[in-house]
């Protein structure tokens, strides 16, 4: 019985944490559980949530995705390029760098797979690249004035929820979704398991990995569109760095960084701690230096706790 | 009388779960002596030196060495006493010198620096003991195998080695190559070095070795003088037994043989000119050495690997599958040699690996059915007995039997009708090897063809209808049933032609 309350705990450590820190912040300042803070947390973590959802498919299949940061960036800037300088309708410009997004990610996936470059430089190198391109086609300088329809995407509310966490849990859902009822999860887990194994079963891993890194660019590029949004002007730093609290989410989900391992429900909830742990020492009135330690130190904690687990059970 | 030997085993066994993997074996050597060891594949050979390096820890047995008794080793006791073994894969770093890679993890130091000139001086004068002729500036990686593999005895023995271990060291090198290996045993053999020299060619084994140690199936045979024993008394021992009734009996393919499938001068991966037919509903063996282009066929026909040359023909249909995917549509299915690394998708359930080939097709707008993948992996189950909890039970968590049977089940569920096994048995006990004999007659009974590999003779002619045997990426013997006889397949499957090149 014992050890069946320890599996259990050990296999919701996650939420164990995430409890835990909820209770902490709140005795610390009650005013950290109210609904209003909650949505607050919720609307904050959004654009990590979705662009997570890509995120999570590249790592299972025991790759990396650095170029989220700069597909968030250049969507922002393409997509307000569009609409303030070329006078593009909203939908249009949208769907345009939704598009654009997706052909990053394509071009990950061909240099990953049909050239062969490690998935680390390879998305190092477009992560560059697309930086670099959204300086020039914005001139360094913010981009803003768009159709006040277009702050619905990220500044607007269904009743009390805003819609950026709507688009979240519609993301979680389709993620949820794609791996548990589609051919394309079982066939993201089995490349992640054992790439040659799964080839030799029939799986084209080559185009799975295209698929792969063409959804990453597509998520990443659904969280630039609700950056622009919320912040209603295009910064060409916009998406500076993204990547890495995208990956701290995954991975503090539980994601296997050597791949074939993960669920949606854990990112949600590492998701959810990186946003409990910025708000809740935001009204700590923590210094941003020193989340930047507390959240490394989380990091390693949840990682190397998870490692050890796994090292016990083969050991 | 035991102050002679330098190293005794005495009555090693080792145990895994489920198989014995050797049975009280016993083996010593003299100072100054080579002695060969021999015995088929799987017969506890690279069991038996592991246990001499530490790499393996024997169940029981003695271990004597230097006067002690060990109940067993380790790679440090081992090194103290003087063993050094030169696997068939060299423990080498390509981008260092040979100098470097001879004094590799004990470097020559100045100070905090490693002292390039003086390993390099050093490294001459140990090639020159050997009369090897190596430049110790050269990089390993531009040496040829024959050169790299003197670089591991040279480093053997200028780590003080007395009992030099080499298991198969001719197989990778040209005959040019193995003369100069022939001389330099025989040179160490004569500053005192005893060599434990593991060979499947016979006359290596006659040229070199003073006395001959025979395992078979783990078991130790017989110790023979080599002068006073000939190459059909060795071949005798190493296969032993008649074949016993282990093989579940089938009835002969009926009819006229129906050319199921067809390789015309298929070249690549290793293979030179191949030619073979296999009928419908037969169980085509395929005999050779490890390495000799069974795999590397099998391989080319299930689009893992391109071949170069030459055709295949499917029910007399030209096929040229690029990838698995294209040729398990084609109704080919690969259960391969290494179960663990490429057959069975471990960290994924049963029924996830049953159902891996067939997911698009039970799929409706990308979505899987579930109850159809249910109803599939309870059948295949149940048709295969697989032993599992729950079909949700991840297949690592399986015994070699049953991941073998799902490998099986995945391939049937895809609908295959020619079925390549690859050493369908390999570490698998005695019980579930039967089991696994018995699925392969049933395939052929529900009309599939099998092309089997197999390194284990008695599997091989106990299933087979017919036998291939490959050496060296070529086909140098068919046999009928009628015509199996081991010593004959053995002696195909090492016929070593030369290079008419």
């Amino acid at each position: 019985m014992k050890d069946i309350v320890i599996a259990r705990l050990k296999k919701s450590a996650i939420w164990v944490v995430l409890l835990l820190l909820v209770v902490v912040f709140t005795a610390a300042n009650p005013r950290f559980l109210s609904m209003n803070n909650l949505f607050t947390v919720a609307r904050q973590v959004s654009m990590y949530g979705i662009a997570s959802i890509g995120m999570t498919f590249v790592i299972l299949i025991a790759g990396i995705d650095l170029s989220t940061g700069s597909i968030i960036t250049i969507v922002n800037v393409m997509c307000a390029y569009l609409m303030v300088n070329m006078g593009f309708g909203m939908v249009e410009a949208v769907t345009l760098s939704l598009f654009l997004a997706v052909l990053i990610g394509t071009l990950n996936g061909m240099l990953i797979s049909t050239i062969g470059i490690p998935a680390i430089i390879a998305t190092f190198a477009t992560q560059t690249i697309f930086a670099g391109i959204a300086y020039l086609l914005c001139g360094g300088t913010p981009i803003y004035g768009f159709d006040p329809r277009f702050k619905v995407i990220g500044q607007g509310y269904v009743g009390p929820v805003p819609v950026p966490v709507i688009i979240m849990i519609l993301c979680f859902a389709l993620g949820s979704f794609i791996l548990n009822k589609t051919y394309f999860g079982r066939y993201f887990y089995a490349v992640g398991g054992n790439e040659e194994a799964a080839e030799l079963s029939g799986i084209r891993v080559g185009r799975i990995k295209y698929l792969i890194y063409a959804l990453s660019g597509l998520f990443a590029g659904l969280a630039g569109i609700v950056m622009l949004s919320r912040t209603n002007s295009a910064q060409p730093t916009a998406g500076l760095g993204y990547e890495f609290d995208v990956i701290t989410c995954v991975v503090l989900g539980g994601v296997s960084i050597v791949g074939g391992f993960g669920k949606i429900s854990g990112v949600i909830a590492g998701v959810l701690i990186i946003g409990v742990l910025t708000n809740g020492m935001v009204l700590l009135n923590v210094s941003n230096y020193t989340q930047m330690v507390v959240k490394g130190i989380v990091l390693i904690l949840a990682v190397g706790f998870d490692t050890l687990q796994k090292k016990r059970s083969i050991g | 009388m035991s102050e002679d030997f330098v190293l005794q085993l005495k009555n090693i066994r080792k145990e895994y779960p489920g198989v014995t993997a050797l049975k009280n074996v016993s083996l010593e050597i003299k100072e100054g002596e080579i002695l060969g060891l021999i015995g088929e594949n799987g017969a506890g050979k690279s069991t038996l030196i592991k246990t001499c390096s530490g790499a393996v820890i024997p169940t029981s047995g003695k271990i004597i060495v230097g006067g002690k008794e060990h109940t067993h080793m380790s790679p440090q006791l081992a090194r103290e006493n003087g063993i050094a073994i030169i696997y068939q894969e060299f423990n080498n770093v390509r981008e260092l010198s040979a100098a470097e890679n001879l004094f590799l993890g004990n470097p020559i130091r100045k100070g905090i620096v490693i002292d390039r000139k003086a390993m390099e001086r050093e490294a001459e004068k140990a090639f020159a003991q050997l009369n090897i002729n190596i430049d110790p500036k050269a990089l390993v990686g531009d040496l040829t195998v024959g050169y790299q593999q003197m670089i591991e005895i040279a480093k053997a023995i200028q780590q003080d080695a007395k009992v030099l271990i080499m298991d198969e060291p001719s197989a990778p090198l040209t005959n040019a190559e193995v003369d100069s290996l022939y001389k330099v045993c025989e040179l160490l053999k004569s500053k005192g070095v005893s060599i434990i020299y593991i060979s499947h060619k016979l006359e290596e084994i006659f040229r070199l070795s003073s006395r001959i140690v025979v395992l078979r199936d783990g078991e130790y045979i017989d110790t023979l003088q080599t002068a006073e024993s000939n190459v059909d008394e060795l071949i005798r021992l190493m296969v032993g037994r008649e074949l016993k009734d282990t093989f579940p009996p089938r009835p002969p393919a009926e009819g006229e043989p129906e050319v199921f499938f067809e390789a015309r001068n298929v070249s690549g991966n290793g293979n030179k000119k191949v030619n073979l037919k296999i009928h419908k509903g037969e169980v085509l063996g395929l005999g050779g050495l490890v390495g000799a282009g069974r795999t590397e066929l099998a391989q080319m026909i299930f689009g893992a690997v391109h071949k170069t040359e030459g055709e295949f023909f499917l029910k007399g249909k030209e096929i040229n599958p690029k990838s698995p995917r294209e040729a398990i549509d084609l109704g080919i299915a690969l259960v391969p040699e290494d179960r663990k690394r490429h057959g069975a998708l471990l960290g994924v359930s049963v029924k996830n690996n049953i159902n891996m080939p067939i997911y698009k097709l039970i799929s409706k707008f990308s979505v899987i059915n579930s109850s159809k993948e249910s109803v599939t992996t309870e059948k295949y189950r149940q048709e295969l007995l697989i032993k599992t909890p729950t079909i949700h039970q991840e297949v690592k968590n399986l015994s070699g039997g049953n991941q073998q049977k799902v490998i099986l089940g995945k391939w049937l569920a895809a609908n295959s009708e020619l079925i390549i096994l690859d050493e369908p048995t390999r570490g698998i006990d005695v019980g579930a090897k039967f089991e696994i004999y018995k699925l392969i007659n049933t395939l052929v009974e529900n009309g599939k063809t099998v092309l089997l590999i197999s390194s284990e003779m008695e599997e091989l002619m106990g299933m087979s209808d017919r036998i291939i045997v490959f050496c060296e990426g070529r086909i140098t013997g068919e046999l009928k049933k009628e015509e199996f006889e081991q010593h004959l397949i053995l002696k195909m499957a090492s016929d070593v032609q030369e290079d008419e090149e």
